[in-house]
Protein backbone atom coordinates (compact mmCIF):
# COMPACT_ATOMS: atom_id res chain seq x y z
CA UNK A 1 0.00 0.00 0.00
CA UNK A 2 1.09 3.30 -0.99
CA UNK A 3 2.18 5.76 1.90
CA UNK A 4 -0.33 8.19 0.69
CA UNK A 5 -3.44 6.09 1.96
CA UNK A 6 -1.69 4.89 4.79
CA UNK A 7 -2.06 8.50 5.95
CA UNK A 8 -5.60 8.77 4.59
CA UNK A 9 -6.49 5.73 6.45
CA UNK A 10 -4.35 6.71 10.10
CA UNK A 11 -5.77 9.96 10.43
CA UNK A 12 -9.42 9.25 8.76
CA UNK A 13 -9.23 6.66 11.87
CA UNK A 14 -7.54 8.51 14.04
CA UNK A 15 -9.41 11.75 13.55
CA UNK A 16 -12.70 9.10 14.40
CA UNK A 17 -11.51 8.05 17.53
CA UNK A 18 -10.63 12.07 18.82
CA UNK A 19 -14.15 13.25 17.64
CA UNK A 20 -15.73 10.38 18.92
CA UNK A 21 -14.42 10.41 22.23
CA UNK A 22 -16.57 12.52 24.19
CA UNK A 23 -19.93 11.94 23.32
CA UNK A 24 -19.72 7.77 23.65
CA UNK A 25 -16.95 7.35 26.30
CA UNK A 26 -17.46 10.69 28.98
CA UNK A 27 -20.71 11.43 28.19
CA UNK A 28 -20.63 14.72 29.31
CA UNK A 29 -17.93 14.74 32.32
CA UNK A 30 -15.45 17.43 31.96
CA UNK A 31 -12.02 17.67 31.13
CA UNK A 32 -9.32 18.99 33.49
CA UNK A 33 -8.88 22.64 32.78
CA UNK A 34 -5.18 22.13 32.71
CA UNK A 35 -5.30 19.53 30.36
CA UNK A 36 -7.51 21.37 27.81
CA UNK A 37 -5.70 24.94 28.29
CA UNK A 38 -2.46 22.75 27.03
CA UNK A 39 -4.52 21.23 24.07
CA UNK A 40 -5.80 24.81 22.80
CA UNK A 41 -2.21 25.73 22.66
CA UNK A 42 -1.34 22.82 20.18
CA UNK A 43 -3.35 24.14 17.20
CA UNK A 44 -1.42 27.80 16.92
CA UNK A 45 1.74 26.03 18.04
CA UNK A 46 1.61 23.64 14.89
CA UNK A 47 0.27 25.99 12.62
CA UNK A 48 2.87 28.51 13.57
CA UNK A 49 5.35 25.78 12.42
CA UNK A 50 3.66 24.72 9.42
CA UNK A 51 3.63 28.47 8.10
CA UNK A 52 7.34 28.73 8.65
CA UNK A 53 7.94 25.23 6.93
CA UNK A 54 5.99 25.74 4.11
CA UNK A 55 7.20 29.57 3.61
CA UNK A 56 11.24 29.20 3.87
CA UNK A 57 11.93 25.27 3.86
CA UNK A 58 13.34 23.34 0.97
CA UNK A 59 13.56 19.83 1.82
CA UNK A 60 16.39 19.86 4.50
CA UNK A 61 17.38 23.56 3.98
CA UNK A 62 16.40 26.74 4.73
CA UNK A 63 15.90 29.23 1.49
CA UNK A 64 14.32 32.50 0.98
CA UNK A 65 12.52 32.63 -2.59
CA UNK A 66 9.31 33.99 -4.13
CA UNK A 67 7.21 32.04 -2.00
CA UNK A 68 7.84 34.92 0.68
CA UNK A 69 6.11 37.50 -1.80
CA UNK A 70 2.93 35.03 -1.91
CA UNK A 71 2.88 34.54 2.09
CA UNK A 72 3.45 38.21 2.62
CA UNK A 73 0.77 39.36 0.20
CA UNK A 74 -1.93 36.57 1.20
CA UNK A 75 -1.17 38.58 4.83
CA UNK A 76 -2.11 41.89 3.78
CA UNK A 77 -5.04 39.90 2.20
CA UNK A 78 -6.08 38.56 5.43
CA UNK A 79 -5.61 41.61 7.30
CA UNK A 80 -8.40 42.96 4.61
CA UNK A 81 -10.48 40.42 5.71
CA UNK A 82 -10.68 38.99 2.29
CA UNK A 83 -12.32 35.12 1.98
CA UNK A 84 -9.69 32.50 2.12
CA UNK A 85 -10.27 31.28 -1.59
CA UNK A 86 -9.40 35.03 -2.71
CA UNK A 87 -6.62 35.02 -0.21
CA UNK A 88 -5.14 31.42 -1.50
CA UNK A 89 -5.74 33.26 -5.33
CA UNK A 90 -3.53 36.43 -4.27
CA UNK A 91 -0.96 34.13 -2.79
CA UNK A 92 -0.29 31.85 -5.82
CA UNK A 93 -0.77 34.63 -8.24
CA UNK A 94 1.83 36.57 -6.50
CA UNK A 95 4.20 34.39 -6.22
CA UNK A 96 3.53 33.20 -10.08
CA UNK A 97 4.34 36.76 -10.84
CA UNK A 98 7.36 37.33 -8.67
CA UNK A 99 8.97 34.35 -10.65
CA UNK A 100 7.57 35.25 -14.09
CA UNK A 101 9.53 38.78 -13.32
CA UNK A 102 12.83 37.27 -12.07
CA UNK B 1 -38.17 29.55 22.50
CA UNK B 2 -39.09 27.82 18.98
CA UNK B 3 -37.75 24.71 18.67
CA UNK B 4 -35.05 24.24 15.61
CA UNK B 5 -35.33 22.08 12.94
CA UNK B 6 -32.17 20.62 11.10
CA UNK B 7 -33.17 22.86 8.02
CA UNK B 8 -32.65 26.08 10.64
CA UNK B 9 -28.87 24.50 10.60
CA UNK B 10 -28.29 24.13 6.87
CA UNK B 11 -30.03 27.60 6.77
CA UNK B 12 -27.56 29.05 8.73
CA UNK B 13 -24.20 27.56 7.91
CA UNK B 14 -25.28 27.82 4.10
CA UNK B 15 -22.32 31.44 3.78
CA UNK B 16 -19.59 29.32 5.18
CA UNK B 17 -20.72 26.57 3.27
CA UNK B 18 -19.70 28.28 -0.17
CA UNK B 19 -17.13 29.14 1.84
CA UNK B 20 -16.41 25.16 2.86
CA UNK B 21 -16.76 24.53 -0.94
CA UNK B 22 -13.83 27.02 -2.00
CA UNK B 23 -11.64 25.40 1.16
CA UNK B 24 -12.53 21.73 -0.25
CA UNK B 25 -11.32 22.77 -3.93
CA UNK B 26 -8.01 24.20 -2.86
CA UNK B 27 -7.29 20.80 -0.67
CA UNK B 28 -8.18 19.30 -3.97
CA UNK B 29 -5.72 20.94 -5.79
CA UNK B 30 -2.82 21.44 -3.36
CA UNK B 31 -3.42 17.39 -2.28
CA UNK B 32 -2.82 17.03 -5.93
CA UNK B 33 0.18 18.87 -6.20
CA UNK B 34 1.86 16.93 -3.01
CA UNK B 35 1.57 13.83 -5.00
CA UNK B 36 -1.88 12.50 -3.65
CA UNK B 37 -3.58 11.60 -6.66
CA UNK B 38 -7.25 12.10 -7.67
CA UNK B 39 -9.10 10.22 -5.67
CA UNK B 40 -7.08 10.18 -2.48
CA UNK B 41 -8.42 13.52 -1.53
CA UNK B 42 -11.71 12.80 -2.14
CA UNK B 43 -11.51 9.62 0.15
CA UNK B 44 -9.60 11.38 2.78
CA UNK B 45 -11.96 14.46 3.28
CA UNK B 46 -15.39 12.12 3.17
CA UNK B 47 -13.23 10.15 6.18
CA UNK B 48 -11.19 12.91 7.96
CA UNK B 49 -13.81 16.24 7.63
CA UNK B 50 -11.25 18.60 9.54
CA UNK B 51 -9.52 20.73 6.56
CA UNK B 52 -6.08 21.94 8.81
CA UNK B 53 -5.24 18.52 9.24
CA UNK B 54 -5.39 17.46 5.82
CA UNK B 55 -3.45 20.01 4.54
CA UNK B 56 -0.46 19.04 6.88
CA UNK B 57 -0.53 15.93 6.36
CA UNK B 58 -0.51 16.45 2.26
CA UNK B 59 1.82 19.52 2.89
CA UNK B 60 4.51 16.85 5.04
CA UNK B 61 3.76 13.84 2.71
CA UNK B 62 5.01 16.58 -0.22
CA UNK B 63 8.08 17.12 1.51
CA UNK B 64 9.35 13.66 1.78
CA UNK B 65 8.30 13.53 4.98
CA UNK B 66 7.67 10.15 6.80
CA UNK B 67 3.71 8.57 7.05
CA UNK B 68 4.52 8.80 10.99
CA UNK B 69 5.29 11.95 11.12
CA UNK B 70 2.45 13.34 8.58
CA UNK B 71 -0.09 11.21 10.81
CA UNK B 72 1.18 12.75 14.54
CA UNK B 73 1.44 16.37 12.69
CA UNK B 74 -2.55 15.81 11.64
CA UNK B 75 -3.57 14.42 14.90
CA UNK B 76 -1.99 17.27 17.16
CA UNK B 77 -3.77 19.39 14.94
CA UNK B 78 -6.99 17.62 15.48
CA UNK B 79 -6.43 17.17 19.07
CA UNK B 80 -8.87 20.22 19.90
CA UNK B 81 -12.02 18.16 18.83
CA UNK B 82 -11.00 15.72 22.22
CA UNK B 83 -12.28 19.12 24.19
CA UNK B 84 -15.19 20.13 21.69
CA UNK B 85 -16.65 16.68 21.79
CA UNK B 86 -17.05 16.88 25.59
CA UNK B 87 -18.57 20.28 25.27
CA UNK B 88 -21.36 18.65 22.77
CA UNK B 89 -21.78 15.25 24.74
CA UNK B 90 -24.53 15.83 27.26
CA UNK B 91 -26.50 17.05 24.15
CA UNK B 92 -26.05 14.20 22.05
CA UNK B 93 -28.54 11.32 22.98
CA UNK B 94 -29.40 8.06 21.61
CA UNK B 95 -27.65 4.64 21.76
CA UNK B 96 -23.25 4.99 21.03
CA UNK B 97 -23.98 4.36 17.07
CA UNK B 98 -26.00 7.37 16.86
CA UNK B 99 -24.14 9.50 19.39
CA UNK B 100 -20.73 8.61 17.17
CA UNK B 101 -22.18 9.37 13.89
CA UNK B 102 -23.09 12.74 15.29
CA UNK B 103 -20.14 13.33 16.60
CA UNK B 104 -18.55 12.78 13.20
CA UNK B 105 -20.38 16.28 12.06
CA UNK B 106 -18.16 18.33 14.76
CA UNK B 107 -16.38 20.93 12.86
CA UNK B 108 -15.27 24.15 14.26
CA UNK B 109 -18.08 25.79 12.05
CA UNK B 110 -20.74 23.65 13.05
CA UNK B 111 -19.83 24.07 16.64
CA UNK B 112 -20.13 27.50 16.72
CA UNK B 113 -23.92 27.54 15.04
CA UNK B 114 -24.93 25.25 17.36
CA UNK B 115 -23.87 26.69 20.42
CA UNK B 116 -27.27 27.99 22.07
CA UNK B 117 -24.78 30.21 24.77
CA UNK B 118 -24.32 29.31 27.97
CA UNK B 119 -22.80 26.18 27.70
CA UNK B 120 -25.49 24.65 25.48
CA UNK B 121 -26.04 23.48 22.22
CA UNK B 122 -28.65 22.56 19.81
CA UNK B 123 -28.30 19.17 18.46
CA UNK B 124 -30.59 19.64 15.58
CA UNK B 125 -28.05 22.71 14.09
CA UNK B 126 -25.20 20.47 14.64
CA UNK B 127 -26.42 18.06 12.61
CA UNK B 128 -28.23 20.05 9.90
CA UNK B 129 -25.25 22.55 9.64
CA UNK B 130 -22.60 19.73 9.64
CA UNK B 131 -24.08 17.70 6.65
CA UNK B 132 -24.65 20.97 4.71
CA UNK B 133 -20.71 21.88 5.62
CA UNK B 134 -19.98 18.02 4.86
CA UNK B 135 -21.46 18.15 1.55
CA UNK B 136 -19.71 21.21 0.38
CA UNK B 137 -16.12 20.43 1.60
CA UNK B 138 -16.10 16.67 -0.02
CA UNK B 139 -17.85 17.95 -3.24
CA UNK B 140 -15.28 20.98 -3.08
CA UNK B 141 -12.53 18.29 -2.52
CA UNK B 142 -13.86 16.29 -5.72
CA UNK B 143 -14.25 19.35 -8.10
CA UNK B 144 -10.32 20.46 -7.09
CA UNK B 145 -8.93 16.99 -7.38
CA UNK B 146 -10.54 16.52 -10.49
CA UNK B 147 -10.59 19.44 -11.90
CA UNK B 148 -6.72 20.42 -10.82
CA UNK B 149 -5.30 18.00 -13.78
CA UNK B 150 -6.70 21.01 -16.13
CA UNK B 151 -3.89 23.43 -14.13
CA UNK B 152 -0.36 23.32 -15.13
CA UNK B 153 2.55 23.34 -13.71
CA UNK B 154 2.22 23.83 -9.61
CA UNK B 155 5.57 26.41 -9.64
CA UNK B 156 4.64 28.17 -12.36
CA UNK B 157 1.31 29.03 -10.73
CA UNK B 158 2.58 29.81 -7.71
CA UNK B 159 0.59 27.28 -5.76
CA UNK B 160 3.38 26.50 -3.35
CA UNK B 161 3.21 29.64 -1.63
CA UNK B 162 -0.75 28.97 -1.73
CA UNK B 163 0.21 26.25 1.28
CA UNK B 164 1.83 28.07 3.79
CA UNK B 165 -0.87 31.27 2.72
CA UNK B 166 -3.66 28.94 4.12
CA UNK B 167 -1.89 27.82 7.26
CA UNK B 168 -1.57 31.29 8.08
CA UNK B 169 -5.63 32.19 7.53
CA UNK B 170 -6.16 28.89 9.55
CA UNK B 171 -3.32 31.08 12.21
CA UNK B 172 -4.85 34.21 12.13
CA UNK B 173 -7.65 33.87 14.14
CA UNK B 174 -6.53 31.62 16.54
CA UNK B 175 -3.78 34.19 17.80
CA UNK B 176 -6.14 36.78 19.29
CA UNK B 177 -4.74 37.01 22.26
CA UNK B 178 -1.00 36.72 23.82
CA UNK B 179 -0.94 33.16 24.77
CA UNK B 180 -1.78 31.59 21.61
CA UNK B 181 0.34 33.96 19.50
CA UNK B 182 3.60 33.24 21.81
CA UNK B 183 2.92 30.16 21.27
CA UNK B 184 2.65 30.37 17.14
CA UNK B 185 5.77 32.14 17.24
CA UNK B 186 7.64 29.85 19.18
CA UNK B 187 5.97 27.16 17.11
CA UNK B 188 7.77 28.85 13.98
CA UNK B 189 11.30 28.99 15.46
CA UNK B 190 11.73 25.76 16.90
CA UNK B 191 10.74 24.68 13.16
CA UNK B 192 12.81 26.66 11.86
CA UNK B 193 15.72 25.56 13.95
CA UNK B 194 14.70 21.99 13.75
CA UNK B 195 14.97 21.87 10.01
CA UNK B 196 18.05 21.55 9.04
CA UNK B 197 19.12 18.58 11.51
CA UNK B 198 16.06 16.34 11.18
CA UNK B 199 13.32 14.74 8.60
CA UNK B 200 10.62 16.45 6.98
CA UNK B 201 7.69 16.73 9.40
CA UNK B 202 9.34 16.23 12.76
CA UNK B 203 10.38 19.78 13.24
CA UNK B 204 6.30 20.09 13.28
CA UNK B 205 5.68 17.96 15.40
CA UNK B 206 8.44 19.02 17.74
CA UNK B 207 6.77 22.73 17.54
CA UNK B 208 3.82 21.01 19.19
CA UNK B 209 5.65 20.77 22.61
CA UNK B 210 4.79 24.51 22.99
CA UNK B 211 1.81 23.71 24.08
CA UNK B 212 3.11 22.55 27.37
CA UNK B 213 3.33 26.51 28.01
CA UNK B 214 -0.70 25.93 28.79
CA UNK B 215 0.48 24.76 32.13
CA UNK B 216 1.95 27.72 33.64
CA UNK B 217 -0.64 30.10 35.04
Amino acid sequence: MSSVWLVVGLVGAGTFAIKAAGPVLLGGRPLPTRLTRVIELLGPAVLGALVAVQTFGDGQALLVDERVIGVAAAGIALWRKAPLLLVLIIAAAATALARAIV
Amino acid sequence: MEERTYRDGARAIAPIGIAAFGFGLSFGVLARTAGFGWLAPIVMSATTFAGSAQFAAASILGDGGTVAAAVTAALLLNARYGPIGVTVAPWLHGPWWSRFVHAQLVVDESWAIASQGGGRYDRRMLIGSGLLLYACWVGGTAVGSIGGEALGDPATLGLDAAFPALFLALLVPMVRSRRPLVAALLGAAIALMLTSFVPAGVPIIAAGAVCLLGLRR
